[in-house]
């Protein structure tokens, strides 16, 4: 009926369990990082480092920052096509905010994966 | 006799420039109670230029859904003890979100676009068709209580935020209250086809569970639960 199907998944229903499923994703790195903050004692560089340097966490990190990615994408898509009623600008700004979290998406590639222990 | 003050959107396109609050005055019995139609019909006695639709005068056809002092309801069932105790200024306004003819009068064509959209029909491909009728079992129709007694009277649509927006792609509680009445009626076989249909991100996916509809609807229906009903067919099938 609509044609305009979806922005990253294949289908309305296929949006709508990404947008969720990543959501549980960051949730569950927030709450693993806070709970990390509060039980490190001391937080000294030595036990930060050597949290990335783990390939779980390095994974972990990647998969919160692509829920990022796919939880923005989406989520900026269905507040665009409420509130911003000419075509042109709400391209222009999924535009700007799809460019944004893709960069993060990489930036965090390079920041934690060349991470090693001391 | 005390002196009831009422407001109400005026506009006519013909003579007025831009829509206007109009305020009017009307002498009502102490410690009686009236419904909003009543007043309606008293004010169109002082100024028979008020438009308004009514029909049944009980909450039955769905003609006369109004905006009084901020919640969609139909006036006819609306008394005014229940518009913030019966006391203060009674404001009075088109439904929300449709374009205005004239008046309190909305123009509901896109609100009955989303309704023909989801197919309110009995569809079913059955080769050979029963002699008399199709039965239900008394559980297969249970089904559908809730879900029928629909009256269409726009309250709970022109109330939803995800509705304003995008009136054109979002179908609306109301169209989508009667599509799962079509999906779960046991006679029905375009399950499958209806669903299709409903898979895009506006038509169903566009309601966040506000529940606005639920808070107005008069006839005390839940259109969010059967949005989740549908919603849950959509996954399931999905996944
Ligand atoms: S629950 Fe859904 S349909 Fe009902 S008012 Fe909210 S967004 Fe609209
Ligand atoms: S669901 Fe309720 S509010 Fe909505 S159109 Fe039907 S009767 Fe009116
Ligand atoms: S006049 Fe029919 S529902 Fe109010």
């Amino acid at each position: 009926m609509v044609k305009v199907a979806s922005t990253f998944g294949r289908s309305g229903t296929h949006d709508y369990i990404l947008i969720r499923a990543s959501a549980i994703i960051m949730a569950l790195y927030a709450i693993f990082l806070m709970s990390f903050f509060v039980t490190a004692e001391p937080l000294t560089y030595a036990a930060w480092t050597n949290l990335f340097a783990s390939l779980g966490m390095k994974i972990f990190t990647m998969l919160a920052l692509t829920s990022v990615l796919i939880h923005g994408w989406i989520g900026i898509w269905q507040v665009l096509t409420d509130y911003v009623k000419h075509s042109g600008l709400r391209a222009f700004i999924q535009f700007v905010v799809c460019v944004a979290l893709m960069a993060y998406w990489l930036a965090g590639l390079l920041v934690v994966w060349p991470v090693e222990g001391v | 006799m005390k002196t009831l003050k009422i407001s109400v959107y005026r506009y006519n396109p013909d003579v007025d420039n831009a829509p206007y609050m109009k305020d009017y005055t009307l002498e009502v019995e102490e410690g009686r109670d009236m419904m909003v139609l009543d007043v309606l019909l008293k004010l169109k006695e002082q100024d028979p230029t008020l438009a308004f639709r009514r029909s049944c005068r009980e909450g039955v056809c769905g003609s006369d859904g109004l905006n009084m002092n901020g919640k969609n309801g139909l006036a006819c069932i609306t008394p005014l003890s229940a518009l913030n105790g019966g006391s203060k200024k009674v404001v009075i306004r088109p439904l929300p979100g449709l374009p205005v003819i004239r008046d309190l009068i909305v123009d509901m064509s896109q609100f009955y676009k989303q309704y023909e959209k989801i197919k309110p029909y009995l569809i079913n491909d059955d080769k050979t068709p029963p002699a008399r009728e199709r039965l239900q079992s008394p559980e297969e129709r249970a089904k559908l209580d809730g879900l029928y007694e629909c009256i269409l009277c726009a309250c709970c649509s022109t109330s939803c935020p995800s509705f304003w927006w995008n009136p054109d792609k979002f179908v609306g509680p109301a169209g989508l209250l009667h599509a799962y009445r079509f999906l779960i009626d046991s006679r029905d076989t375009a399950t499958e086809q209806r669903l299709d249909d409903l898979d895009d991100a506006f038509s169903v996916f566009r309601c966040h569970g506000i529940m606005n509809c639920v808070n107005v609807c008069p006839k005390g229906l839940n259109p969010t639960k059967a949005i989740g009903h549908i919603k849950s067919m959509l996954l399931n099938r999905a996944i």
